[in-house]
């Protein structure tokens, strides 16, 4: 009677959330799927006639003349490109994060609130005001490159904005605090005894890093970068804007699909293998993590 | 014998003044016992020797070599920690060789190394376990073997025992002093347990408010504690306000005048009086001793039975063993008592 109970009261704690899950996620993704395998209408929308054409468009080009295709590496350089610039955004915020987020876990309890809520308060501020605002900082006439001309470091501005460098900057800016807060949550409950253990036993600062402070950290660090590296590969904002759409990634492609291109298909089967992706590198991810687990134990 | 002197410190005041001018000699294989309440600075003096704090002023040498700025990592020191500190990603094996593969020793020293180690602690069985796998008691022995396997010179034990329930304290009080003993290794062990380092120590050093009290055998703490302090928190003494009367002689106000060892203090001077439980000897009748006091109490010990006594707004406690031949072994409460003693069971501490 009483569990039976239990599990009713859990049914309706959770319906809420269930029923957002279904109507925002599942039925978009279902449809995605579904219009991914569709014919584009012309402009936009699709027309329901099944064809694979979306996922073959990804790998071969399809001669306007003669119809053959042929293979092109076009739109693969653009996933290529995603990940590794969501990765060097992952590695920027992993190396500004761990001592930052190092510095708020040792303070005392009562500064610790006032610097978590220091870390979140640029994000009081749209995501688009910030990377135009970052823009603003980092390109030719910017107080960077002004006041590097004005000491005499540099004869001509740097090349900071419209480029790799800029997005990966950006992307890092954008996502830091997904990573610092996983990674606070776990440097606080880390028993600082065991650094005092490694000195002890004859490690260097080093490798008391490196062979303790690390492997326990490994869940929140884990943590913090899927969840900056999974939103920093679809990121769009700031190859739009900082890229200066010279260097598109995977958000800005399937963007154009919608808007521009208006091939809804072709955008939906991007955003189909987008999710496949992300899907298999996190189930490798936890695989790895499970097995690093077991072999432990 | 024992002329190769090891350990050397003198540390002073911290603004709190945690430890006030401490100067210890510790020898050569030897198990030495840092005995105080909490808050008496033992576990600073632990961490000093360790190296994780650095003394104000003073210093501090390990076998004639002078530590100061030298980090935890580079001292011939090794710690057993209060909760263990084991490494929870480590298995035993790997905690136990971890400051091997530290220092960088072949894989062939490390294998031969721990495996000797888990001999030692007895755990063979558990190499291959994980720290939250294993029971207190395990924990604390992969702790023993993980900071005795760099074979330091001295192994330092900060309440390694505190954590463990009764039966296996006393287990484990055994072990380390056979360990001791099998490693000659010099122990530098922390306790605020008098009973702990009575039972297990060639030395202690009975520590409070930042200065050494006493220093000297268990036997010499228990037998003569140098002052009020020590009397009272090694063993539970009563201690009996008095006053000299004359040279060897004290009076314990209107129960009775005592032959005492004296020794230079004024006549009329105020002293304390201090007599274990264990060596009053109480009679119904004031032949000899002091008194009368009034039996407030009686517990039952087991193997004694403790009387407590009031007199003179002054209180003491007697143990009288069960079934000897000491007196009238029952009193009841608001009998009265009198106390004798042998003469060499006094001492008189100065104020």
């Amino acid at each position: 009677m009483k569990v039976h109970g239990h599990t009713r009261l859990a049914a309706l704690l959770l319906s809420p959330a269930l029923a957002i899950i279904a109507v925002f996620m599942i039925v978009p993704i279902g449809i995605t799927t579904l219009y991914s395998f569709l014919e584009p209408a012309r402009y936009g929308g699709v027309i329901w006639e099944f064809s694979t054409d979306a996922y073959v468009r990804l790998l071969f080009e399809r001669d306007i003349f003669d119809d053959t295709l042929s293979f092109s590496t076009d739109y693969i350089r653009i996933f290529v490109r995603s990940l590794v610039q969501a990765g060097v955004a992952t590695l920027l915020c992993l190396l500004i994060g761990i001592p930052t987020a190092w510095f708020i876990a040792t303070r005392p309890d009562r500064q610790k609130t006032l610097w978590l809520m220091l870390v979140t308060v640029p994000y009081w501020v749209n995501l688009l005001v910030r990377t135009i605002a970052m823009l603003l900082i980092l390109r030719d006439e910017g107080p960077i490159n002004d006041s590097l001309q004005a000491i005499g470091l540099t004869s001509g501005p740097l090349p900071l904005s419209y480029n790799n460098f800029a997005v990966g900057l950006g992307l890092a800016y954008s996502f830091l605090p997904f990573m610092i807060l996983p990674l606070y949550a776990a440097i606080e409950r880390f028993d600082f005894s065991l650094l005092e253990a490694a000195y002890d036993l004859h490690a260097n600062r080093w490798k008391a890093f490196v062979g303790v402070v690390l492997p326990i950290l490994r869940p929140g660090v884990v943590a913090g970068s899927l969840l900056v590296f999974i939103p920093g590969i679809g990121a769009f904002l700031a190859p739009d804007i900082l890229g200066g759409g010279k260097t598109i990634m995977i958000g800005n492609l399937i963007g154009q699909q919608f808007q521009g291109s208006r091939n809804w298909p072709f955008g939906a089967a991007l955003s189909t293998v987008l999710m496949t992706l992300t899907l298999i590198a996190l189930m490798w991810s936890a695989r790895r993590a499970a097995k690093a687990g077991t072999e432990v134990v | 014998m024992r002329n190769v002197s090891k350990t050397y410190f003198d540390a002073a005041g911290t603004p709190h003044v945690a430890l006030d001018g401490i100067e210890l000699e510790i020898h050569e294989n030897e198990f030495f016992t840092l005995l105080g309440p909490s808050g008496c600075g033992k576990t600073t003096l632990l961490r000093l020797i360790g190296g994780f704090e650095q003394p104000t002023s003073g210093s501090i040498a390990i076998f004639n070599e002078e530590m100061a700025g030298q980090p935890p990592e580079q001292r011939p020191v090794n710690t057993v920690f209060q909760h263990y500190a084991l490494f929870p990603h480590l298995n035993v094996r790997r905690n136990i060789g971890f400051s091997l593969e530290m220092l960088g020793r072949d894989r062939a020293e490390i294998a031969d190394v721990t495996d000797r180690m888990l001999g030692l602690v007895g755990l063979d069985a558990m190499a291959d376990r994980m720290p939250d796998q294993l029971s207190g008691g395990q924990r604390q022995r992969v702790a023993l073997a993980r900071a005795l396997a760099p074979q330091p010179k001295i192994l330092l034990l900060d309440e390694p025992l505190s954590a463990l329930d009764l039966k296996l304290r006393q287990k484990m009080r055994l072990e380390l002093k056979a360990l001791q003993r099998e490693t000659g290794i010099t122990f530098v062990f922390v306790t605020h347990d008098q009973e702990e380092a009575l039972a297990m120590s060639d030395r202690i050093a009975v520590l409070a408010d930042g200065r050494v009290q006493q220093l000297g055998t268990p036997e010499e703490i228990y037998d003569a504690p140098a002052n009020r302090f020590v009397a009272d928190f090694i063993g539970g003494s009563n201690l009996l306000e008095a006053r000299v009367s004359a040279r060897g002689r004290v009076r314990v106000s209107d129960l009775g005048e005592l032959d005492a060892e004296t020794g230079q203090v004024e006549s009329g001077k105020p002293v304390t009086l201090c007599i274990r439980p264990e060596q009053l000897v109480l009679s119904a009748s004031g032949a000899d001793g002091i008194g009368p006091f009034q039996v407030i109490d009686r517990t039952y010990l087991g193997n004694a039975v403790a009387f407590h006594l009031k007199a003179e707004g002054q209180m003491v406690t007697a143990h009288m063993p069960r079934g000897g031949a000491r007196g009238q072994l029952d009193f009841q409460p608001g009998d009265q008592v009198y106390a004798d003693f042998e003469a060499g069971a006094l001492r008189v501490l100065i104020q």
